[in-house]
């Protein structure tokens, strides 16, 4: 077995470019449930928002690259305002029902014929609409060393991105440990008390959800460029719940939770993938209990036994606190 | 503990005006803090509150009693906003904040707890105490990420939030979740919390449920302060002891009606009230943590 070459491909993936799309999705996860209690099964739906922004934008209208990502961010925004504004008065649960409906009706908006030609049906939209962003490559050559291995286009998506997730998540640090934050977190323990003290409950709502929304549209945005494509099916309801996954799995209400969670996430998947396909390939696992073409599967189920075990034996996540979660037991 | 005897100057102020006043229901007092007209509630078939004419005079402890399901809380509910009547309206103040929503009601000075407390569980303490600080800076979404503008507030803040939880002895669990601590200790933190808020009036759902008798006195104490340093307060209480100990005034509440109001000592002989509640009362006093 060809152990430089699995680590070389699982740390790259723990840097890589899923990592950051999924690190992007969780931080916006984060503010919403972590944060503030709130249950948005339609994150997929910020991501979508986000990643045809530019690419319809760019391919079908001809913006500039920079417009196009800012009216991405404009649209995150607008689609919080109608997921918000007849939900967040109501109980938890109906923002929850709302989302995840919402969420596959703009996955389906993107496949269905009627707007074939500007958003390309189910097949998507594939062109050179990074192109304004690639040019600004430095690194045309890529990186190869025995860890890390990306291509040219990869490496800028990673430097950049990697950048982008550190400014997103020292503002988060610096929202989340101010009194803004702190309304937040009561928020999430209870609405009620925190009405009673005078504060505009459904306002604080209605930010985070719009916070948590836009670090989602950059995580499409990240999607986007870094495939110069889009496509309708990527953006289902298995991308929110891998990125609750990745959330959980770092901690709940933690800065840097999604950050670990989806670095862990990635390089595991990765790990395991490439363990299995070794393994089966020199003959250590034998062909008629796993064949290569079944190891794709198989990984995302230890991944899923993984994650059973981490609920059991750590049901804080990584870096969560013990403590805090017993607290939420109303002991 | 303190003494009975140490605070009397506002104690003898709001029963000198107090004093004349007939003891009958919907009467009106010299100076209301609140004035509430035909407050009509309606669950179903249930007429929960049913109000026709009711004032709380400024600067008194006024206790609101009366049998379980009687509608107490609802009316609570009702007057800070957190439900909506299906007739009537009231004033705070000389104002009209019928239909005003919880957070409004709240910041014009009117503060409430809730018969089943809600601390923050998973907020320390001392955050449970500065998120009740009004017009905070850094609250707004816009400051918030720039510290600097708010540090000098937050400090205030915490200051005064430690001030309050030294009153209130619970400065030794500054840092320990709210969760950490007994069902007494959470009732003062609410208390507490609500003081944050500086209100005119202070309105308290059950004070003194699910407390031990050692907490139950200086809670009393406390309460006893709040009309020293010039607010009202209307509490919502079973423990007849209490209310003979520390109210000024005695309203009681049955089947969504008021049925006498007075001071202590004449409204607790009165026939009526004895029939429609302490009789209702008594079986009902082992009822001590009901939902
Ligand atoms: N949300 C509600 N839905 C239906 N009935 C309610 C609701 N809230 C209170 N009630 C009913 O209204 C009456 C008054 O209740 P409540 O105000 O809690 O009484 P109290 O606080 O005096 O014990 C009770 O009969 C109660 O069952
Ligand atoms: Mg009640």
């Amino acid at each position: 077995m060809d152990f430089i070459f699995i680590a070389q491909q699982s740390f790259s993936a723990a840097l890589g470019v899923n990592t950051i799309i999924f690190a992007l999705a969780a931080i916006g996860l984060n503010m919403h449930f972590g944060y503030t209690g709130l249950l948005n099964f339609g994150q997929a739906g910020f991501l979508a928002v986000g990643a045809y922004s530019v690419a319809t934008l760019v391919v079908s209208f001809n913006f500039p690259l920079w417009a196009a990502l800012l009216a991405g961010i404009l649209n995150s925004v607008i689609l919080a305002l109608l997921l918000g504004l007849p939900t967040l008065r109501l109980r938890a649960d109906y923002l929850a029902i709302v989302t995840i409906a919402a969420a596959e009706i703009i996955r389906q908006i993107a496949r269905s014929a009627t707007f074939n030609k500007y958003l390309g049906g189910s097949d998507g939209i594939t062109g050179k609409f990074g192109k304004d962003f690639f040019d600004l490559n430095p690194f045309k050559d890529g990186l190869d060393t025995p860890f890390l291995r990306y291509n040219g286009n990869d490496l800028w998506v990673v430097v950049t991105g990697w950048a982008l997730v550190i400014v997103v998540l020292f503002v988060m640090w610096l929202l989340v440990r101010s009194p803004w934050g702190r309304v937040l977190k009561a928020i999430r323990e209870d609405e009620e008390a925190v009405r009673s003290l005078g504060k505009n409950v459904y306002l604080y709502k209605m930010q985070s959800l719009i916070i948590g929304g836009i670090v989602g549209s950059f995580a499409g945005f990240v999607y986007a460029l870094s495939r110069q494509s889009v496509q309708p099916d990527n953006y289902g309801t298995a991308l929110t719940f891998f990125a609750y996954t990745v959330l959980i799995l770092g901690g709940a209400a933690r800065v840097f939770a999604p950050i670990a969670g989806s670095i862990i996430f990635w390089f595991l998947l990765v790990f395991i993938e490439q363990m299995l396909r070794q393994a089966v390939g020199a003959g250590y696992i034998p062909e008629w209990l796993i064949g290569v073409n079944q190891v794709g599967q198989i990984r995302f189920m230890l991944v899923g036994l993984g994650l059973m075990m981490l609920m059991i034996f750590r049901p804080q996540g990584i870096f969560g606190d013990r403590k805090e979660l017993a607290l939420d037991a109303r002991a | 503990m303190p003494a009975p005897s140490q605070n009397t100057s506002r104690r003898d102020i709001a029963l000198a005006a107090l004093a004349g006043i007939t003891p009958t229901p919907g009467v009106s007092k010299p100076d209301p803090i609140i004035v509430a007209d035909h407050v009509v509630r309606k669950f179903g078939g249930l007429t929960a509150v049913n109000v026709s004419h009711l004032e709380i005079q400024r600067g008194a402890i006024t206790a609101l009693i009366g049998p379980n399901g009687a509608g107490k809380t609802t009316f609570f509910n009702l007057l800070t906003g957190f439900d909506q009547v299906d007739e009537g309206s009231w004033s705070f103040n000389g104002v009209k904040i019928s239909g005003t929503p919880p957070h409004k009601v709240a910041r014009m000075g009117m503060v409430r707890t809730f018969q089943l407390t809600k601390a923050l569980y998973r907020l320390t303490v001392i955050d449970n105490m500065r998120l009740a600080a009004t017009k905070q800076k850094g609250e707004s979404i816009l400051r918030a990420a720039l510290p600097f503008l708010w540090n000098d507030q937050e400090k205030a803040a915490t200051a005064r939030s430690e001030e309050l939880l030294t009153r209130f002895k619970l400065i030794d669990k500054r840092d320990d979740f709210a969760a950490a601590l007994s069902g007494g200790q959470r009732k003062l933190l609410e208390m507490a919390r609500a003081l944050m808020v500086e209100p005119e009036l202070v309105m308290l759902d059950e004070p003194m449920a699910g407390v031990n008798p050692a907490l139950k006195q200086s809670l009393l104490g406390h309460i006893k302060d709040l009309r020293e340093d010039g607010m009202t307060v209307l509490f919502v209480e079973h423990d007849m002891d209490m209310v003979r100990d520390i109210s000024d005034w005695v309203i009681v509440m049955a089947q969504g009606v008021i049925v006498a109001e007075g001071p202590p000592n004449i409204v607790m002989r009165d026939k009526a009230v004895i029939d429609a509640y302490l009789g209702a009362h008594h079986d009902s006093t082992l009822e001590q943590d009901r939902g």
